[in-house]
């Protein structure tokens, strides 16, 4: 009824009917993408469920009996649990320390370079590792990081400094993953910045000239205030994935010498599903990281909504 | 000289400063260090890859190439895994983007236009998966159920909806396509998808570009699918060829076997640096000449549309 009188009292509004006959061939461009999300997104999202089953292949999704938390229990209780968790935390962690500021760095100095020429240098040589795919990426270190004959090993002789085989130290394997991380994409990471300092008003400079200020001087109040929003959401966006660092890198450098630094859970959860095929335990572990990632992503988004009013959502 | 023009321009003679010259000095000093840290470990690898092995170990080669040779890259031509690699990579690459493009830019225009029916909700519907999947193992699961493991369609296709590129195009649309310009074709008697295909997509060229490069370029360095989903050689992308080379230290052909031990090392060395050239080249070549759309594709992204 009150649907209705609404209806009413607006004139110009189309009825529902003709609203949804208009839209009709819009839906059919929606089309091809609903269909494949719905397939491989939000069926595994039910697929889900079988972190709570027995799952055995045999019997599928559907068929397999309940277990409730049973495999949820089974991980917080295994040794590989806080290990896991920590070892992710602190490539997160040590991530952001060291990759979240350095784009803004480097940011600050293109924009103070006023060598046309040089500064259009500096940032394609930034950029340029961002091209380098993440298996050739870490080939590279591992052969540079070699002992016997990289190239680090053979500078260091020449000083004599004898280098320790770092891919065999648990210790040195956050310090490798984020460093060459920091090198690959802080040029990339550092566009958004430049951007957003590109868009400052030329007369905002004069007049700080005008008023004597010198070149550091404007860096600090001028630049840095002006980059404060966008640092802000990206840092949304950092804290919110602290708990999801990637596979693909960290899969890639870890060997047997290095596993008690290097085993996260995107790891454990590839290593339990599909190397010994215990899917519902790992579902479980994939879930759990999934809720954590949900839960932090909100919270932090909250915070900063309330303390900023600048957020994503 | 930009800086004497710039004042010049002002019509104020300001002479630098010593503060200013020192921040300058410093500036440059510490930039110059950085294009050093950048640009050498891609440089050595060029020079390493046709310098003399034994050279290479030795620490000889720091500047220049020395004892020039072209073996390392005379046997990657005779090593047949990865030009299959390089065949399927292009081939997943070429496929992939057009998919790309055909399920992501149309849902992007839909979902740009007021008039959509429920389009909040489906607005969510899109934007859901950005925080939160169903998981490896579900979807392992669900793939394998439509019996597209191990199939060339499983790298191209379940996963070639992306969000973020749906919403790209989405904030291009909106800022870009003005509401009067449908009206218009509305009152010429275009219809939806007349309007799209004739006069929508040609005016996007810049988005679609953006969005043909970055899935061709996450194809081209991708091997997480592949390493889920695939299990024959001849369906390897190139860079599970190279992980087999360069992590796993998977053996060339036969020279492993007469040579001596350090002398295989070494040879192994030099086919992984040449690899690394071969297997990177064509994307770095390929980047000066489309920077400029991967910058417009990253401020697209920023923009809240």
């Amino acid at each position: 009824m009150s649907g209705k009188t609404k209806t009413a009292i607006r004139p110009g509004q189309v009825s529902l009917g003709k609203r949804l006959k208009k839209s009709g061939t819009l839906y059919l461009l929606l089309a091809p993408s609903f269909i494949i999300m719905l397939l491989f997104t939000y069926l595994p999202m039910y697929g889900v469920v079988i972190a709570f089953k027995d799952f055995t292949p045999a019997q599928g999704i559907m068929g397999s009996a309940w277990a409730g938390f049973k495999y949820f229990r089974q991980y917080f209780n295994s040794y590989q649990f806080w290990t896991t968790i920590r070892n992710t935390l602190v490539i997160s962690l040590y991530s952001i320390v060291v990759t979240f500021p350095l784009p803004i760095i480097l940011a600050l100095m293109c924009n103070q370079m006023m060598a046309k020429r040089f500064r259009k240098f500096f940032q394609v040589s930034t950029y340029l590792p961002h091209f380098i795919s993440t298996v050739v990426m870490c080939g590279m270190i591992i052969l540079f990081l070699s002992p016997s004959q990289g190239i680090i090993a053979r500078l260091l002789g020449f000083l004599g400094i004898q280098m320790p085989n770092l891919m065999g130290q648990a210790s040195a394997f956050s310090s490798i993953y984020v460093w060459t991380e920091a090198w690959q994409h802080v040029g990339w990471d550092s566009i958004l910045y430049i951007a957003a300092l590109s868009a400052v008003d030329p007369s905002l400079y004069e007049a700080a000239t005008m008023d004597g200020a010198n070149k550091w001087q404007k860096l600090v109040h001028i630049d840095i205030p002006m980059l404060l929003p966008t640092a802000t959401v990206m840092f949304i966006l950092r804290t919110g994935s602290v708990m999801s660092v990637g596979f693909e890198k960290v899969y890639l450098l870890q060997n047997t010498l290095n596993s008690s630094a290097s085993e996260i859970i995107s790891t454990y959860v590839y290593k339990m599903g599909l190397v010994s095929s215990q899917y519902s335990l790992s579902a479980a572990i994939g879930f759990f990281n999934n809720i954590i990632n949900l839960f932090l992503l909100l919270s932090v988004n909250y915070i900063s909504k309330k303390m900023s009013d600048t957020s994503l959502l | 000289m930009e800086k004497k023009k710039e004042e010049n321009m002002m019509g104020v003679k300001v002479q630098k400063s010593g503060a200013d010259q020192i921040f300058d000095f410093f500036l440059y000093a510490v930039s110059a260090v950085i294009v050093i840290i950048m640009l050498y470990p891609m440089y050595f690898i060029v020079i390493a890859s046709f310098s003399n092995p034994a050279d290479v170990s030795a620490g000889n080669v720091i500047l220049f190439p020395r004892g020039i040779t072209f073996k390392g890259y005379r046997k990657l031509l005779e090593y047949s895994q990865l030009w299959v690699g390089y065949k399927n990579t292009i081939l997943y690459a070429a496929v992939g983007t057009v998919i790309s493009l055909v399920v992501n830019v149309p849902a992007a225009y839909a979902l740009s236009r007021k008039d959509l029916c429920a389009r909040k909700a489906l607005t969510v519907f899109y934007l859901i998966p950005m925080f939160f999947t169903g998981g490896l193992i579900p979807t392992y699961l669900i793939v394998k159920d439509f019996g597209l493991l191990d199939t060339f369609w499983v790298m191209v296709l379940p996963f070639s909806v992306i969000t973020y590129y749906i919403i790209v195009a989405r904030t291009f649309f909106n800022n870009s396509i003005p509401g009067d310009l449908w009206e218009a074709a509305q009152i010429d008697g275009c219809g939806n998808l007349g309007f799209f295909f004739q006069i929508v997509l040609p005016l996007s060229k810049a988005v679609l570009a953006v969005i043909a490069l970055w899935t061709a370029v996450g194809q081209w360095n991708s091997y997480f699918n592949a390493l889920i989903y695939l299990r024959s050689a001849e369906l390897q992308p190139l860079q599970l060829v190279l992980r087999n080379i360069l992590i796993s230290n998977q053996t060339i052909g036969s020279m492993a076997t007469g040579a001596a031990a350090v002398e295989a090392k070494q040879m192994a060395d030099l086919i992984k640096y040449a690899i690394i050239v071969v297997s990177s080249a064509p994307i770095m070549c390929m980047y000066p000449f489309v920077q400029k759309y991967f910058n417009q594709g990253v401020m697209l992204g920023s923009l809240k549309g």
